[in-house]
């Protein structure tokens, strides 16, 4: 049953990737990426359940369903729905009819790799797949062929390939400490390192963990090491920004938290935790300077992505079952927020024709409900009560004070407060002010460009109020898990 | 792990293999020419090739043949020959601003090496291999990461990042190869994947160039910043 669920999850965007190259028909492809978009969410909402029982191995080892794993897909699922909805709406404003349909292929392809990366039980192969989610996605963020596009999409695979070999040569040493103790030839899987990991060389396990973290963290878009980040996520059709987001970030970060679980294993050292809190204080801390200062609306965005990737690397940083509980939480919220404020910034970008948060002004005039939905996600999205970022993020702060980084956690609070009132000066210019420059004629929405932005609002609203017992539940596995316990 | 009591003949050959691998980077390093670049990345290539094959001999891996071969057909002639037909194409052959000149590149590259062999033969004591070939393994290897980072960081024509991002590759090759010779399946799947990335960088070039003709400097790729 669980072995059928998984198939349907990852066969279903291949097949609609291999149908929509085949029928080269732009409506045949939208309806096929989005059919499979929704067997892939209904796939891994019904993956949950066996998931927080125990972990589940396939195919000689080679595949590991677990609690974090099933999350992480989770969040990829309803990021590659949500996206799938909105770019019917959207792809169709662009005017590039014949390319739809290898659009949509690359797309579903993009979703394949990413609901693949954190199914890997091998960590070579998870490097692997992680490169090929760059190599597919490169072609996404230059879709639109504009000077910029391709140079973001140069900057992306540059940074990004340069980047993850530092994370194979990390993956290397690992092999390399195991292989030590285990013999030359062994299979490389998380449990199987988690293990040994106590037998292994300290030194050598501290430095391969650095180039790991090092690594996946320029995948995942921690700063110093998120240059390509916000050029990226600009420059590509809004779907694939939200993807790229929402989605492609936490199968990266679920790499380094499962790399953390095997340093935690090895010694009671606190340089691999010290490291990921530092990386994550100082990915808000440049996200609080470029998004006060920001001009572009998607590139807002971008930033407030760098921003809580910082925020999860510090839950997961902090850890502690609580820890884990909110970063995983917040993994969710994000995913959706996220999406819902690309779509917003993709909808206000299409009807003002710019890109400039100067050029727009007086949203709600001009987009009412669009506006309205994006003004929620944009307070929601910095962490105002009452929606599911406020709750994960109060829950990582609780976390951190019960560890010794307690320093970092008024940092973070600090840093949130100047992200809140930079981030909401630019919508109150948005939607509020009359000053500006003269607005462009942009084009009419359609219903699919909208309903997505409800789709999105309206879960992050409830798992404010509600946090679900079984979800509680739900976490503390995924946090037994990691650390190698059964439940 | 046979790198302890490995015959002398044996690792003098690995240890010479892995020396003008490295000596072949700073050649690269020290020139501007971009068709120079691309003979020492092939020749470093046939090398690694010959290493793996080596390793394989003398520790009886034979699957090692098979990555040598594959090294050797991907990495030493294929995407030499596919670079330099882009090379051909774009009509460019040397680096036109340099950032760092190659005499000062070099003694970077220097230092480099100097911090790389701190870094291994710390930790070559710390695992009892001191003496050993593994520690100069491991020098090499990080030597290369940091060489390719650095031409990375201070080459600005296309093709010489392309060729920055394979000696960061080949680096981890090199090392992998004498550390690692057991580790199943992975190398074989990076060496066919490097070849994807390069394809996947080129047609991004490419479709750069036909959307605007121009120059192939990312120095020119500065639209997006802050």
């Amino acid at each position: 049953m669980t072995g059928t669920l998984l198939l349907l999850l990852v066969l279903a965007p291949l097949a609609a990737a291999a149908g929509s190259l085949l029928l080269r028909r732009a409506r045949a492809a939208e309806y096929l990426n989005l059919g499979a978009s929704i067997i892939a969410f209904a796939a891994a909402v019904l993956l949950l359940a066996p998931s927080s029982r125990h972990s589940f191995v396939y195919w000689h080892r080679y595949i590991l369903l677990d609690a974090p794993g099933a999350w992480t897909i989770l969040c990829t699922a309803a990021v590659y729905l949500l996206s799938s909805i909105y770019a019917v709406g959207y792809m169709r404003l662009l005017d590039e009819e014949t390319r739809l349909p290898r659009f949509y292929a690359l797309f579903a392809t993009f979703a394949f790799t990413m609901l693949c990366g954190p199914l890997m039980n091998s960590v070579g192969v998870y490097w692997i797949a992680i490169e090929l989610t760059t190599l597919v996605s490169t072609f996404l963020v230059g879709f639109e062929l504009g000077r910029e596009s391709i140079e973001a999409a140069w900057k992306y695979i540059i940074i990004v390939s340069a980047g993850i070999s530092l994370a194979l040569l990390g993956t290397i040493l690992f092999y390399w400490g195991g292989s030590l103790v285990l013999g030359p030839t062994y299979n490389m899987t998380w449990a199987v390192l988690r293990d040994n990991a106590s037998r292994i060389n300290p030194m050598l396990l501290n430095l391969a963990f650095l180039l790991v973290l090092v690594g996946y963290g320029t995948k995942v878009g921690l700063a110093p090491m998120h240059t390509w980040l916000p050029d990226a996520h600009s420059e590509g059709p809004a779907p694939v920004s939200a993807m790229l987001s929402g989605a492609l970030l936490n199968t990266a970060i679920l790499g380094i938290i499962r790399f953390l679980a095997i340093a935690d294993a090895a010694s009671p050292s606190l340089m691999p935790r010290v490291v990921l809190v530092a990386f994550g204080v100082f990915s808000l801390f440049v996200a609080a300077l470029f998004i006060v200062r920001q001009e572009g609306v998607k590139r807002l965005m971008a930033y407030s992505s760098v921003e809580h990737m910082g925020i999860l690397a510090l839950g997961f940083g902090f850890g502690g079952p609580l820890g884990v509980a909110g970063a995983l939480y917040h993994m969710l919220n994000h995913s959706l927020n996220k999406s819902l404020m690309f779509f917003g910034a993709g909808n206000v970008m299409r009807r003002f024709g710019t890109k400039q948060m100067p050029q727009v002004h007086r949203v709600l005039n001009r987009l009412p409900v669009t506006g309205a939905l994006w003004l929620a996600g944009a307070v929601a999205i910095t962490g105002a009560p009452p929606f599911g970022l406020f709750l994960s993020e109060v829950t990582i702060m609780r976390a951190g004070l019960l560890t010794p980084n307690r320093w970092a956690v008024f940092v973070m609070l600090l840093l949130l407060i100047v992200i809140f009132i930079g981030f909401l000066n630019h919508f109150r210019q948005m939607f509020f002010s009359d000053k500006g420059g003269s607005a462009l004629p942009g084009q009419q929405l359609n219903a699919w460009c909208v309903a997505p932005l409800w789709i999105a609002l309206v879960p992050i609203l409830i798992l404010g109020f509600w946090w679900p017992a079984g979800l509680w539940h739900y976490f503390s596995v995924a946090a037994h898990q990691l650390a190698g316990g059964t439940p | 792990m046979l790198i302890t009591h490995l015959n002398p003949l044996a690792a003098s050959l690995f240890s010479l293999l892995a020396i003008v691998s490295l000596l072949l980077s700073f050649v690269m390093l020290g020139s501007r020419w971009l068709r120079d670049y691309l003979l020492a990345f092939m020749l470093e290539s046939w090398l690694i090739g010959l290493l793996s094959a080596a390793v394989g001999y003398f520790d009886h891996y034979r699957e090692l043949y098979l990555i040598a071969l594959l090294t050797v057909i991907f990495r030493g002639m294929l995407l030499p020959y596919l670079i330099l037909r882009i090379i051909r194409r774009l009509d460019v052959d040397r680096e036109l601003h340099v950032v760092l000149a190659p005499s000062s590149s070099l003694v970077v590259g220097a230092l480099l090496v100097i911090f790389a062999f701190m870094v291994a033969s710390r930790l070559g004591a710390q695992l009892g291999l001191t003496g050993t070939v593994a520690v100069l393994a491991l020098t090499v290897m990080l030597s290369m990461k940091l060489i390719g980072f650095l031409m990375l960081a201070v080459r600005h024509e296309a093709i010489s990042q392309i060729l920055g991002l394979l000696v960061l590759e080949n680096g981890i090759f090199l090392g992998s190869q004498i550390l690692v010779p057991g580790m199943p399946l992975l190398i074989e799947l990076v060496i066919l994947f490097d070849l994807l990335v390069v394809v996947v960088s080129f047609s991004v070039l490419v479709r750069y160039l036909l959307a605007h003709v121009g120059s192939t400097s990312s120095r020119e790729l500065k639209r997006l910043v802050g």
